[in-house]
């Protein structure tokens, strides 16, 4: 393949990888961006000149919940099918990761290892992105409310999102969760939206949960009726007014079984064909986020046999579902981000399996997100009313973190017992691991830099072994 | 005695944990043996204020406010500004509170009316200016005991709120406040109380509850007195942080 030499693109790559080379020899962390940084400063354009020349072009893959798992998916599915796609790392959805990951996957002459780009993108970083990448897929997953302490208004991330469509060449598709009316409504500035969604009437939990997002119309506001909520906002809806229903999803999951912690199985229907899939991920977010990474791997032209394949294939991305096994216990890591994620993990492990042993640590760094309103939104009654009827109290929880105090009071107001109050998170998995009985798991619930925290306190004391690793 | 909490558009407008103060409210109610009742108003539902109410006001996103502000500006507006004229206790928080002063004017540019129990009004923020967003702490004059008590709470708001002729809620100790300049945050006027904390306001600061309760018990029986509560855990969550944010003063 003839690639002309670009000499500016060259002194890009380079500077970029002198850079990578000297963050890593001091050790200065942020090894995932600095390239980008470099990079874009020799050659403004070295994120679309490198773009073009993957053969299968770009897939972005933007949302508040998912995006790593989904992303890691896809790549597992694009690996089925023998093909090779590069992708950024988490911790790195801006600009500049997207850029560093180029870069790094491409040799100095510029051209690139993989035959796609697969990137994970920050929600308000997709204009940015899309206007640079040339992308051929653009997935929006769903949109909550955790990053509202960051940009103000979901429906505004929603135009800022939608704001990116036009900049997709003809036969590129817009990936769109259906059951999540914001995101939903977006398909009105796609030229070619592509929907997924569930159809599982069993898992319709009755009520939205105290979980506020987007319940008004897109069109007109007034308040969304519901057939089915399976979480949070996402569900089967229509406005009252008729002037937005939920669209008809070419992607679709139905006969939902949820297999608590060993994962789910589903039926995946798609325009090339109808599969029984399953993922070893548990709970029903990521049956979505498995439907998600089916349309984008479809969208890619992979047929329904390697994507169901991929999917089976896949056991869990870095970090946020994990297990670890620690001596003659084990420690299963969930990781917290937001109200409609703990309820799904209340629902799918500490009501269903009566788990007896919990450690809940909540920070309110930045990557946490610095507002803990949202705890009052977790719907503990749920789980006070559950153990009262099954007669099944668990042991307290251990809670910890920088909010710890916050956690301790939103548990005495669901009138569930309190454990001991550990902020300190290396000296909290300490003593609740001690206080689990061998044999058993203890179910860890923190949110990211808590999980950071908590991860490398078991590393430090020789538990390392993950039974999940990508 | 019971004690009804009419929570407004609590379907639209609970995005910063408003269910925080309901089950404060009901919560410190119940463990003193006051049974509580939690009615849900809506859009185009009227008010019914049966004499032990509370009234709980929370806030949203520009779209909802212009549908609530619409829906406030006829008799409803009117019922809740009567009801704070006769000694009646609501709590506005976020977009409730921009709404119960006269205007509130969006990012557009639109002027959404208030319904007015308070005198103040609130601008959006300047292109150039960043939303006010962090945890804060405030000073306020407790008026049952004259004593100074403090508060803590997370704000995040672009919209600024000037008191025209109307008493703060409290002093900012740390954070922005009404609108980062004045040093004042919230509002008070009789039993209305307006502020741009949530967090949620009343768990980590029980004594703020306790005053709504009692104020509302109280115009049932002027004599009311609540039992006191083991608030050990509450104290430990509000002192944590206002040491954070003492020390960042
Ligand atoms: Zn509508």
């Amino acid at each position: 393949m003839g690639v002309a030499l670009d000499p500016r693109l060259f002194a890009a790559i380079s500077a970029a990888r002198a850079a990578q080379l000297a963050s890593r020899t001091l050790k200065r962390g942020g090894g995932s961006t600095i390239p980008g940084v470099v990079a874009r400063r020799v050659d403004p354009q070295v994120l679309n000149k490198l773009s073009r020349r993957l053969p299968l072009g770009s897939a972005a893959i933007t949302g508040t919940n998912g995006k790593t798992t989904t992303t890691h998916m896809v790549g597992k599915i694009l690996q089925a099918a023998g093909l090779r796609a590069v992708n950024n790392s988490t911790g790195a959805n801006l600009v500049t990761g997207v850029t560093a990951a180029l870069v790094g996957d491409a040799s100095l002459s510029g051209r690139p290892s993989s035959e796609m780009g697969l990137f994970e993108v920050d929600e308000a970083s997709v204009p940015r992105v899309a206007a640079e990448a040339r992308l051929k897929i653009l997935a929006v997953l769903n949109l909550f409310r955790d990053q509202l302490d960051r940009y103000g208004e979901l429906a505004y991330t929603g135009k800022v999102i939608a704001s990116a469509f036009a900049d997709l060449p003809r036969d590129g598709a817009v990936v769109l969760n259906a059951d999540d009316p914001l995101v939903a409504s977006l398909g009105g500035s796609a030229t070619n939206p592509i929907f997924y969604g569930v159809d599982a009437p069993d898992l319709d939990t009755g009520r939205l949960q105290h979980v506020a997002d987007s319940k008004g119309c897109p069109v007109c506001g007034t308040p969304l009726q519901y057939d089915a909520v399976y979480m949070g906002h996402v569900g089967v809806y229509r406005c009252p007014r008729g002037d937005f229903a939920r669209p008809e999803p070419a992607y679709r999951a139905s006969r939902v079984r949820l297999e608590g912690a060993r994962g789910s199985s589903f039926v995946l229907a798609t325009p090339k064909g109808e599969r029984e899939a399953r993922t070893a991920l548990p709970g029903l977010y990521n049956v979505y986020n498995a439907l998600a990474a089916a349309a984008i791997a479809g969208e890619a032209g992979v047929g329904p046999d390697d994507v169901v394949r991929g999917l089976g294939e896949f056991g869990g991305a870095f970090g946020r579902v994990e297990r670890i096994r620690a001596g003659d216990r084990e420690a299963f890591l969930l990781l917290i981000k937001n109200p409609v994620g703990f309820n799904e993990i209340l629902r799918t492990f500490i009501t269903d399996e009566a788990a007896k042993n919990v450690l809940i640590a909540i920070n309110d760094n930045d990557a946490d997100g610095r507002d803990v309103s949202w705890l009052w939104d977790v719907d503990f009654e749920m789980l006070a009313d559950a153990q009262a009827e099954n007669a099944t109290a668990a042991a307290p929880f251990t809670v910890s973190g920088l909010r710890a105090g916050d956690m301790a009071v939103r548990l005495k107001y669901a009138d569930l017992p309190v454990g001991p109050v550990i902020p300190d998170r290396k000296e909290a998995i300490k003593t609740a691991l001690e206080a689990t009985p061998p044999g058993e798991t203890l179910y860890v619930l923190p949110t990211y830099t808590a999980m950071l925290e908590i991860r490398k306190a078991l590393a430090d004391t020789g538990y390392t072994h993950q039974f999940w690793e990508d | 005695m019971k004690l009804t909490i009419h929570h407004l558009y609590a379907d639209m407008m609970n995005l910063y944990g408003d269910r925080g103060n309901v089950i404060s409210i009901r919560k410190r109610c119940e463990w003193r043996g006051i049974p509580v009742d939690v009615v849900d108003v809506g859009l185009g539902e009227r008010v019914r204020p049966t004499g032990c109410d509370l009234f709980l006001f929370g806030g949203g996103q520009d779209r909802e406010q212009a549908l609530l502000a619409d829906d406030l500006s006829g008799s409803k507006g009117a019922d809740i500004r009567a009801f704070v004229e006769d000694g009646g206790t609501v709590l506005g928080v976020c977009g409730g509170y921009q709404l119960m002063g006269h205007f509130y004017e969006t990012p557009e540019g639109e002027r959404l009316p208030g319904v007015g129990i308070f005198d103040l009004h609130t601008e959006p923020r300047k292109p150039d200016e960043a939303r006010l967003i962090g945890n804060v702490l405030v000073d306020v004059p407790a008026p049952e005991d004259d004593e100074e008590r403090q508060v803590v709470g997370f704000e995040n708001h672009g919209g600024r709120t000037y008191l025209d002729d109307c008493e703060p809620l409290g002093r900012v100790v740390a954070g922005f406040g009404n609108n980062g300049t004045d040093g004042t945050e919230g509002a008070r006027r009789l039993n209305a109380y307006g502020t741009y904390l949530h967090g949620s306001l009343l768990p980590k600061n029980p004594w703020l509850t306790d005053q709504l309760i009692l104020n509302v018990l109280r115009r049932r029986d002027a004599s009311f007195e609540l039992e006191p509560l083991d608030d050990a855990a509450e104290h430990h969550a509000f002192e944590s942080m206002s040491g954070r944010l003492a020390g960042r003063r």
